[in-house]
């Protein structure tokens, strides 16, 4: 489980996150939605300690993963990242092949048995569900797959080192809607074995593919319920507001 | 105004203009079978079809609207509403069309005015009427109020129902040539019955709508 206890997050003076508090259980996909600038990403990002690559920003709260602060000082932040996995907007495959870039985790993590690497390579590619597409050109360069498949390629990079979390920073605002709803179908499938974050501007997607929304604004969480009751009957008129596009 | 939002005020104009007509339909409907007037009754049968067109029309601009839009939250519930609104309304108008036959068949329009105050039908059709129009204003202000008054007109509507059936009862073992018309008579009370319990479900429909409440079989949630 994931909990966030009054968080605030500040960007030099900007306060840019508001005394937030949300619990995420495990094996569920979380969607946060909101406005540009609203924070959402912002706190995904905390979740694996993006934001500390950021200068000049501070946080109080905590945050806690399985029960432990993730900012307490014995955490290692590598040793975090193995946990928490991360997919971004835009596909950012490696100058690699293929399958190095689905094994690159494993080895700077000191792996070097081969058939072990070899293993993970095939199950992660088969969980991203690019396996059948790729198996005959492993060794290809992987910028030679099409959009979609490069983000399903990141996202087998990411599910590679066996994390929990899986973060989804707009994983699909920059594809096709056959590669959306690959990804989509996708996502469904990993909320078994993975705890699922993503953040979407598409509010269409957030409706198919998460158990719960939380809906930022302004740096804060004003509402965060089932999806279903976010998207049939919000308790907040701003979120109504927001998701029937008469924000603003 | 953004322009989904005017093409949910279009939706919800054309329900407005079907409501009307299947009111004046149903006011037509008391009329002709009070006085017993075919003319009147044939004008009501003559405009069903309007009300048909409405209902094919606000279907297809409502599936439309879905499909391009892809409404959610209150504007979803207005779509979901205004669909089944348009198929009661038209259930409704199919009623005033079964009771305008009734009077064009002429062949029990001479009953007497005792059995028909016995029977409280002016009533009955002042309540439908009433519970139309008072339904139609909630979705006008997106209040929803007067929908315990308007529930509360269908109940009043059912004990008349069932009353009739005794008061019908012992005027036919009292008056056997009396039976057919009797007959006929539950049968239009039946009707109005009915249009009672479609009006409700419009009220609920409403609910839905503006409070996002499920009235539907007793369930309140």
């Amino acid at each position: 489980m994931i909990q966030a206890k009054d968080i605030n997050f500040y960007y030099g003076d900007f306060h840019a996150l508001k005394s937030i508090d949300m619990e995420i259980e495990t094996n569920t996909v979380t969607a946060f939605i909101g406005p540009s600038g609203c924070g959402k990403s912002t706190f995904l990002r905390l979740f694996n300690r993006m934001n500390e690559l950021i200068d000049n920003t501070r946080l109080t709260g905590e945050c806690l993963i399985d029960g432990q602060n993730i900012y307490h000082k014995s955490v290692q932040v590598d040793e975090l990242r193995k946990k928490v996995g991360m997919v971004f907007q835009k596909p950012n495959p490696f100058p690699k092949s293929i399958f190095e870039n689905v094994a690159y985790g494993l080895r700077v993590n000191d792996i070097r048995d081969k058939s072990y690497i070899t293993q993970r390579v095939e199950e992660s590619l088969k969980a991203a569900a690019l396996w059948d597409e790729v198996k005959d050109k492993l060794k290809k360069s992987a910028f030679e797959l099409s959009g979609g498949q490069q983000q399903r390629l990141c996202i087998a990079r990411a599910l590679a080192i066996s994390p929990s979390v899986l973060l989804m920073d707009e994983p699909a605002s920059a594809l096709d809607p056959i590669s959306t709803s690959k990804i989509e179908e996708l996502i469904h499938s990993l909320k078994k074995d993975y705890t699922i974050v993503i953040v979407t501007h598409n509010m269409q997607q957030a409706a198919r593919v998460s158990d719960k929304t939380g809906f930022f604004m302004l740096g804060e969480l004003i509402e965060y319920d089932d999806t279903k009751k976010i998207f049939l009957k919000p308790e907040k008129e701003q979120t109504q507001n927001y998701i029937t596009g008469r924000f603003g | 105004m953004k322009h989904t939002e005017k093409e949910l005020q279009e939706l919800k104009e054309e329900i407005n203009q079907m409501w009307k007509l299947v009111l004046s339909q149903l006011e037509k409907a008391k009329q002709s079978f009070l006085s017993s007037d075919i003319e009147l009754a044939m004008e009501i049968a003559s405009r069903e079809k309007r009300v048909d067109a409405f209902e094919l029309k606000i279907d297809s601009d409502c599936e439309n609207y879905i499909a391009l839009y892809s409404p959610v939250a209150i504007d979803l519930r207005l779509v979901l509403s205004l669909i089944k609104i348009s198929s009661t309304l038209e259930r409704i108008g199919d009623f005033a069309e079964g009771i305008a036959r009734h009077v064009i068949d002429d062949d029990c329009n001479k009953i007497s005015s005792q059995v028909i105050e016995e029977l409280q039908l002016e009533n009955i059709f002042d309540s439908l009427i009433s519970m139309l129009s008072d339904s139609f204003v909630a979705l006008e202000s997106e209040n929803t109020k007067v929908v315990g008054k308007i529930l509360a007109k269908d109940d009043e509507i059912d004990t008349l129902y069932h009353n009739s059936l005794d008061i019908l009862t012992n005027y036919m073992q009292s008056e056997p040539s009396f039976i057919r018309c009797g007959l006929k008579l539950m049968l239009l009370i039946r009707k109005l019955e009915r249009i009672g319990d479609h009006c409700s479900n419009i009220v609920e429909e409403i609910v839905f709508y503006v409070d996002a409440k499920v009235l539907k079989h007793g369930i309140k949630k």
